[in-house]
């Protein structure tokens, strides 16, 4: 069915103020980090990036970045391993309780992170653990690594088994099958599930709130000085933030096309 | 072969259920073991006594509770008109267009809520944004758009626009085109072929897409505290206030079994309707 021209025209613009609508307040959010002023008021008068200086050398957000990257690190490798063997749990072998496995996997997903996080909170002090940042590693776990199951499971979802039958047929071992067939396959799904995993830790509030103890994640962070009272370090630290999450987004999709390039240009020279 | 794909199968799944049995339906079970614990005690070795129930029903909780459940539930009648054009548009008229939409609606999902939150918080404040342009540039001023109802239920759409965009996009993807045009061919109107066809063959994502909308939202703390100020208390303020100021871990328990149950019970009816194996793409 054709669309018309002027509705095809309405949907773009609808796109284009959809997007604008979304990076709104993350613009505000960059005028401030730059506006010299202690109290922010717009239109900004002057421009200044002593909060950046401030904010770079500041111990405490030295120490938030290292809490943040350390769960975020952890969560993101446990969460590629444990997702990689869910995700052919979940679509690709056939066995007794996939139906129900499959549906217990959404439930975390499903779940106010609030509660989940109080919820933890309780489990772990009746079983005498004291929350630090490695219980948050815990909390981020039960919301993430679901979420990278059902990412690599998309990709397990379209590959043949016909493949490792074969290489079954041909004398390979379970092991073997997994190593060389089902493992290789599946890589681009495992990467993107990792990403994921480790942005989504990165920037999560609601579940570290009241998981990490004394320990404490930029989110969580930033969170009580907002609800506490303007800092002018705030919007410069939520900056911050936001450029390691790019940065690694555009690394991600940077290497992959540097190695295609190389490859292009060497398969010319030779 | 089909032997070994059960066994694989199961072990493959072993990791992950261990995961959640620990630290998922563990944690649940001592929340509804708290739950009926006489008021603030901090272990589990007492005489159950339901009291905690007993103070969600007369002290006026269940109104956070209602506010919840109708601020989610404005929020995702709205995000369902937002998201429907788009995600049309993105599954049937766009064609590069719905990937740069695809990326930019998903790097917004790595900044944290509450950076974004507070960004509107800047963007509509007294003096934000565009308050304080609007007063610069015409001289006419207004007192801020925050700290009401409107507003948070606005920040709600905002934080979960994904989470309907993406499911919806994916059911209408679902509706084959000549569905859609053996219908028009037929002589169905526009609006027919929406309630006929689309609506029903896109049926899976929308129960998705909702579902998953309205338990957040039912769930969410950092809207209503973000932006609402103290114009309303949702359920998820006053378990957390249970739990810190009020040192009432029985009632914070209680209240947070009542919302466990309603979102549950509304999470699993839908994910049960669901056949995941068609919406995720199985080619076979």
């Amino acid at each position: 069915m054709l669309t018309s021209r002027a509705s095809r025209i309405a949907l773009y613009v609808y796109g284009v103020l959809t997007i604008v609508f979304l990076y709104l307040p993350l613009l505000s959010v960059g005028f401030a980090s730059i506006s010299k002023a202690r109290y922010l008021s717009f239109p900004i008068r002057r421009y200044a990036t002593q909060w950046y200086g401030k904010a770079l050398e500041s111990h405490t957000v030295h120490d938030l970045l290292t809490t943040s990257l350390t769960i975020a690190g952890i969560v993101t490798i446990v969460s590629m391993v444990v997702g990689f063997f869910a995700a052919l749990a979940f679509a690709r072998y056939q066995w007794r309780f996939r139906s129900l496995f499959q549906k217990i996997i959404l439930l975390p997903i499903f779940f106010p992170q609030a509660v989940l996080g109080l919820a933890l909170l309780m489990w772990f002090n009746s079983i005498g653990v004291i929350p630090t940042w490695k219980t948050a590693v815990v909390a981020h776990l039960v919301w993430i690594s679901p979420i990278a199951t059902l990412v690599i499971a998309i990709r397990a979802y379209s590959f043949d088994p016909a493949l490792e039958e074969a290489a079954r047929d041909m004398g390979a071992s379970t092991w073997m099958v997994m190593r060389e067939v089902t493992g290789p396959l599946l890589m681009p799904g495992v990467v993107s599930a990792g990403l994921f995993a480790f942005l989504l830790s990165w920037g999560n509030f609601p579940l570290s709130l009241f998981t990490t103890g004394a320990d404490s994640t930029l989110p969580e962070w930033l969170y009580a000085k907002m609800v506490s009272g303007y800092s002018p370090l705030v919007p410069t630290v939520g900056i911050l933030s936001i450029a390691t999450s790019l940065a690694l987004l555009i690394i991600a999709f940077a290497i992959p096309w540097l190695i295609r390039t190389l490859r292009e240009r060497r398969m010319q020279t030779s | 072969m089909e032997r070994s794909d059960r066994k694989i199968g199961l072990l493959s799944a072993l990791p992950i259920t261990l995961i959640l049995l620990l630290s998922f339906a563990a944690p649940l079970l001592v929340v509804g073991v708290f739950s009926i614990m006489p008021q603030k005690v901090f272990t589990l070795t007492h005489v159950p006594d339901f009291s905690a129930y007993g103070v969600f029903l007369n002290q006026g909780y269940y109104r956070s509770l209602l506010w919840s459940l109708g601020l989610a539930l404005a929020a995702t009648l709205l995000l369902f008109l937002i998201c429907w054009p788009l995600a049309f548009a993105m599954a049937k008229v766009f064609n590069r267009f719905t990937l740069v939409i695809t990326i930019a609606v998903v790097i917004t999902l790595f900044v944290s809520e509450n950076i974004r939150l507070f960004g509107w918080v800047l963007t509509l404040m007294k003096g934000g944004l565009i308050e304080g342009h609007l007063r610069a540039w015409t001289g006419l001023t207004f007192d801020g758009a925050l700290y009401n109802v409107p507003i948070i239920i606005f920040g709600l759409v905002y934080v979960y626009f994904p989470f309907m965009l993406f499911p919806l996009v994916q059911g209408i993807s679902m509706v084959p085109e000549d569905a859609r045009q053996a219908a028009a061919d037929l002589g169905a109107t526009r609006w027919q072929v929406f309630w006929e066809i689309d609506l029903p063959l896109s049926a899976p994502g929308i129960v998705v897409g909702s579902l998953l909308c309205f338990v957040l939202a039912a769930g969410a703390l950092a809207e209503s505290k973000l932006l609402g100020g103290q114009a309303v208390i949702v359920i998820a303020d006053e378990v957390e206030t249970a739990f810190t100021y009020g040192q009432n871990w029985p009632l914070g328990s209680a209240l947070s079994i009542v919302l466990i149950l309603i979102i549950g019970s509304l999470a699993v009816f839908g994910i049960s309707r669901v056949d995941l194996d068609s919406i995720m793409g199985r080619k076979r």
